[in-house]
């Protein structure tokens, strides 16, 4: 079932287009990868999304519903945005970072309430991260804040996550582990995941749909094993790359920058 | 939170409310005062065994001012607390943004053309807003606004508020000159029932909608695109956010006068008692705190000398070397050890 579509999208901030003519449909259940160099338009097109960028015209519909025309408190419950991770001002703990997924579901006066601590509590637990609860959010690796991120979107109970750049200064293992627990999140809740990657190694391996970005375009756009090629590599990054096939993967090899 | 820490600081405004009872440049002996206050509570409407001047500074000069330092340590308190937190900015109160000193120079302006207690606080409200708003477009760049850039037009703002100020007294006529210039001290001492009844609405809906939104602020302090992105409308929030603070700060300038540091000084004091951020706890300990910490700062300035002394100056001497030590300390990680 197609949870997102985005329709001839294209937004500029004033100056220039960044985004021009971007098409893009999202099955519930599978990971599209928007992948690109620095500067192709991946963050801005996740903005538009999910309307933190507002373009011109609506383009971008939820299970039919156009996102420009949704209250946040609406949108939000829908879609989960996972930022890359940063640091807050204020050391709350992890587990109050968690519970702030669970705000679209409160009135402006409202406090949480036992059951979405229980929630929480769960979306907590199915990042493996339930024992740092009580930890400050400020005190925790670089990967686990992503995880705890990944957990706050997970209490929004949405029909969509979008992560921006979840690898984003991560080592090996982490950057693995992290993608590791989003596809198992598309897979058994049913998630429409879109996330943005500048490793086209890590796209291959994670993604059911590639949407390759260049110029705030998408050049090509299909299944990882017809994107990942030679051709495209050099197209989008200036990269001669041999493409390393050994029957169960592929792995793009940079040889030289062209 | 604990529970000893809670009953501490539930319990903490109340016993310096019974102290300052006691004090004071007029003596009254200790037990009389004791008897007094079981009489007045058991049976209200007998006949009084003490003088009627007694009665008078206890109950008519006595508990207004300590009432009205209560309800002025909530509004300052609870104000920069959120303040605080929707700016994400450990550094900043209503004094720093100029708010204080905006509702200050609508405060003067209506003592010194119409004298009515309504229109005083009316005008102090909106010049503090007002205020607020040159000091927030001044520090607002593109990305947000930074701290320094929000205490510098701060600064700017209060001062030319200031000369507003001084201007007003320069043109105000004597008669009313002394009305203007009481109230300038910064001092609790122009109380009485009457203003502490004419700010009590203000302070209360003021505290109640911060208090509600206490969950909210945790939210509002995470960045604008991450609080929107969780399902808030920023701009509506962090405004009725704004005006509970102004209203709540410049109804108790009107009568009070310009009493700064307060606002600053008593979140990071409830932050770094309740090790935690978090405001659903922060916010109720910075009302317990700043109302008792404001009391003892008045007691302080009609006791410590054997003239009043302007509680202002009292707040600054305190709060200043604070603020140097917060800045020191890195600001956002003061209350984490």
């Amino acid at each position: 079932m197609e949870r997102v579509i985005v329709e001839d999208l294209s937004f500029s901030y004033g100056y220039g287009f960044e985004l021009r003519d971007i098409s893009l449909r999202v099955k519930s259940g599978s990971i599209v990868t928007l992948l690109g160099p620095n500067g192709s338009g991946k963050t801005t097109l996740l903005k538009c999304i999910n309307a933190l960028l507002k373009p011109k015209t609506s383009c971008v519909y939820v299970d039919g519903k156009d996102v420009l025309k949704m209250k946040e408190s609406e949108l939000a419950k829908l879609m989960g945005y996972v930022p890359q991770s940063h640091s807050p001002v204020f050391p709350y703990t992890v587990l109050d970072v968690v519970l702030m997924g669970r705000t679209s579901y409160l009135n402006i006066f409202q406090q949480p309430s036992r059951a979405d601590i229980d929630k929480a509590e769960e979306a907590l637990k199915s990042v493996g991260l339930y024992s740092l609860r009580d930890r400050p959010y400020t005190e925790i690796s670089g990967g686990e804040r992503q995880l705890v991120l990944i957990a706050r979107a997970l209490a929004q109970e949405p029909k969509v996550i979008l992560l921006d750049e979840p690898t984003a200064h991560l080592d090996f293992k982490n950057q693995f582990k992290v993608l590791r627990v989003i596809k198992e999140v598309a897979r058994k809740r049913d998630v429409a995941v879109i996330m943005s990657l500048h490793d086209p190694n890590l796209a291959y391996l994670f993604s059911d749909v590639i949407a390759l970005m260049k110029d705030g375009r998408i050049v090509a756009c299909s299944d990882p094993n017809s994107v990942i090629t030679r051709e495209n590599i050099r197209a989008v990054y200036g990269i001669d790359a041999e493409i390393v096939d050994n029957g169960r993967g592929k792995l793009v090899l940079p040889l030289e920058a062209v | 939170m604990g529970k000893t820490s809670f009953t501490i600081l539930v319990v903490l405004p109340f016993i310096t409310s019974f102290l300052s009872l006691f004090l004071g440049s007029y003596i009254i002996p200790p037990e009389t005062i004791l008897r007094m206050i079981f009489m007045k509570l058991i049976s209200p409407s007998t006949h009084s065994p003490w003088p009627a001047t007694y009665e008078t500074i206890i109950f008519d000069i006595r508990l207004p001012r300590i009432v009205l330092a209560l309800l002025g340590g909530v509004a300052l308190s609870v104000s920069g607390a959120s303040l605080q937190t929707v700016f994400r900015n450990p550094l900043v109160d209503s004094y720093i943004l100029g708010i204080s000193a905006g509702a200050g120079f609508g405060a003067a302006l209506a003592i010194a053309v119409i004298p009515y207690a309504v229109s005083i606080q009316l005008s102090a409200f909106i010049f503090g807003l007002l205020a607020f708003f040159i000091t927030y477009s001044i520090a607002k760049t593109r990305s947000g606004t930074p701290i320094v850039s929000l205490i510098l037009a701060g600064v700017i703002v209060t001062s030319l508020f200031s000369a507003g100020i001084s201007l007003i007294k320069f043109f105000t006529d004597p008669h009313r000159l002394a009305g203007v210039v009481t109230w300038l001290m910064g001092s609790l001492a122009v109380s009485g029932w009457g203003n502490v009844v004419s700010i009590t609405p203000s302070v209360f809906i003021g505290f109640i909608a911060l208090f509600l939104m206490r969950w909210r602020l945790n939210v509002l302090s995470m960045g604008d695109e991450e609080a929107r992105s969780l399902g808030i409308n920023v701009e509506r929030d962090r405004f009725i956010v704004l005006l509970a603070a102004t209203l709540m700060v410049s109804s108790f300038t009107s009568i009070a006068g310009i009493i700064g540091w307060i606002g600053l000084m008593v979140p990071h004091m409830a932050r770094m008692f309740l090790r935690s951020p978090d405001n659903r706890v922060v916010i109720p300990a910075s009302a317990c705190i700043g109302s008792a910490l404001l009391l003892l700062a008045d007691d302080a300035a009609r006791c410590l000398t054997t003239y009043e002394l302007p509680v202002g100056v009292l707040t600054t001497i305190g709060g200043a070397p604070f603020f140097l030590y917060l800045l020191k300390r890195g600001g956002a990680r003061a209350w984490r050890e």
